[in-house]
């Protein structure tokens, strides 16, 4: 049975060209690039290419890239680091407050709820609206002297919804230049939003930008943070000062070049995979909607190419999950029962989706790789899946 | 930190939600029940038919049906299973444990779908009881 993959948002498959460039550095290339020898000098090249390719991509300077495992480990440099650095300045004084969005990745709401519970700072988790959108005049209502940092999402991971992060990086800037003693620094979590939008750091206005390479086809463990030059940042690994002392530990030589080579390919192919991926989700979407009891979650148009995501009336979303994968198609859902606490996902509480209806949880994430009959398939497939388990349910 | 085998179903579990057993409407049941459960919002409904054997009165027939996740499915499914043809005070006595190991294992988040097949069942038998007596 072939598989057709539609949970690119969760991860995607290494691409052959990202796994041919690695290769070398792993039996042949494998110096360690703090060494000045012959095998170090080749790595020490390979690493700062991929960073030079990192920071075209981002229109940054190559020292504003910090290479680390993952966009949770970008996310917490960012964040612990700024509000380390912060601490001595407002010793004495109110916590230095912090602004995010309810809908944000458990790695950004964790690593807040972390500085919370430390006392070190305190949060606002701004509300969205029911399609997941954050009001940018409520970031502005919101903002204290004491903001340091406000952290808001590109897209969406379970929904889709693209955030107004160019307009909220206009009004932070537009702040910093008032009268102010202290500087608000803006984070957005890129993950789901990197292969498809610009992410020019000036044009977004963003000092913090993170992403992981295993959404981009390059393998889990690589991640990258953008941190805008004279940002204070203070490192969460100490050791060897790699990464301009930002990040110590070895660099994983052959997972930096993987990822500097899958972006150097998004960049060739972000139009065209845009357009291809959105005319595929459209034609999924449409086709999912003709099922009776089926609502579409996120923005009916800001949303990312690549999510479909939806609630079910009278089925439970892992049991979809599970007979989907049966018929070789794999999709992921948001449901209290896919989770280790049992509860709904928070990003669909969020935008005002009852617990009873998250229940029915179904998220479609499609990838370079879709292919047109693909999507028909899983319409037909996902009708007969919804039927059988709606025939399974006690009525009431 | 769990072993994280044990985060995922096993076969027989997979079994079950390919293919769960006495799953349906059942007319006329001699008793019934639906038990919810409010952790995840999952939902079970046991139908029963009793007989009698010298005098005993034994689980004719069951049926399910239930809306949620592969363990609810799987767990109400192996219940049928477990209790058809069975005394009702033995059937009772079944409880969630022997449904866990029939099932070779639960993922330990998963083990409260055990709790409302045992519950599901035993409501069942007291509904049936009530009308009888």
């Amino acid at each position: 049975m072939k598989t057709v993959y539609l949970d690119n948002a969760a991860t995607t498959a290494v691409d052959p060209e990202v796994l041919a460039a690695m290769r070398p550095y792993f039996t042949e290339k494998y110096g360690n690039p703090s060494e000045f020898h012959i095998l170090g000098r080749e790595a020490r090249i390979a690493i700062e290419n991929a960073r030079n390719k990192t920071a075209l991509f981002l229109g940054a300077q190559p020292e504003e890239i910090v290479f680390t495992g993952s966009a949770t480990e970008s996310i917490n440099l960012s964040h612990k680091g700024l509000i380390e650095s912060l601490l001595e300045d407002f010793r004495g004084k109110k916590r230095p407050h912090i602004i995010t969005s309810s809908i944000e990745h458990k790695a950004v709401l964790e690593t807040c709820r972390h500085l919370e519970r430390r006392g070190e700072v305190f949060v606002t988790y701004l509300p969205v609206d029911n399609f997941g959108r954050v009001d940018v005049n409520k970031i502005k209502e919101v903002i204290k002297p004491e903001t340091v940092l406000v952290s808001v999402m590109y897209a969406n991971n379970e929904v889709g919804t693209i955030e107004p992060i160019q307009k909220i990086g206009f009004i932070i800037k537009k702040i910093n230049n008032s009268m102010r003693n202290n500087r608000i620094y803006f984070h957005t979590d890129a993950t789901q939003a990197l292969q498809y939008f610009n992410c020019n750091v000036d044009l977004l206005g963003v000092d913090f930008l993170s992403f992981t390479g295993h959404k981009i086809y390059a393998p889990k463990g690589i991640g990258a943070l953008f941190v805008r030059r004279g940002t204070p940042i203070v490192r969460q690994l100490d050791g060897g000062e790699q990464e301009s002392g930002l990040r110590s530990s070895t660099e994983n030589v052959p997972y930096i070049v993987g990822l500097g080579k899958a972006i150097e390919i998004i960049k060739r192919s972000k139009t065209f995979n845009s357009e291809k991926i959105a005319k595929f989700r459209d034609k999924l979407i449409k086709g999912i909607l003709t099922i009776p009891g089926v609502r579409l979650t996120g923005h009916p148009t800001e949303r990312v190419p690549h999510i479909a995501s939806f609630v079910v009336d009278g089925v439970e979303g892992e049991s979809m999950v599970l007979l989907l994968s049966d018929l070789g198609i794999i999709a992921s859902s948001g449901s209290a029962c896919t989770s280790a606490k049992l509860t709904p996902s928070h990003v669909l509480t969020a935008i005002g989706v009852s617990p009873e209806v998250s229940h029915g949880s179904l998220r479609f994430s499609l990838g370079k790789d879709t292919k047109d009959q693909e999507i028909d398939y899983v319409i037909k497939k996902l009708l007969e899946v919804v039927g059988r388990l709606r025939r399974m349910a006690p009525k009431f | 930190m769990s072993n994280p085998f044990s985060q995922i179903y096993s076969d027989e579990v997979m079994k079950h939600v390919r293919n769960p057993q006495n799953m349906g409407m059942m007319k006329n049941p001699d008793g019934e029940a639906t038990v919810g459960n409010p952790v995840c919002g999952d939902i079970m409904k046991f139908y029963i038919k009793v007989g009698k054997k010298a005098g005993t009165p034994f689980i004719k027939d069951i049926k399910f049906q239930t809306l949620g996740c592969g363990a609810a499915i799987a767990t109400s499914s192996m219940m049928t299973v477990l209790v058809k043809g069975k005394p009702l005070d033995q059937a009772e006595k079944v409880g969630k444990n022997a449904i866990i190991s029939a099932l070779e294992g639960l993922p330990p988040v998963k083990i409260h779908c055990s709790v409302l097949a045992d519950e599901a069942l035993k409501k069942a038998i007291e509904n049936y009881k009530s009308k009888d007596n």
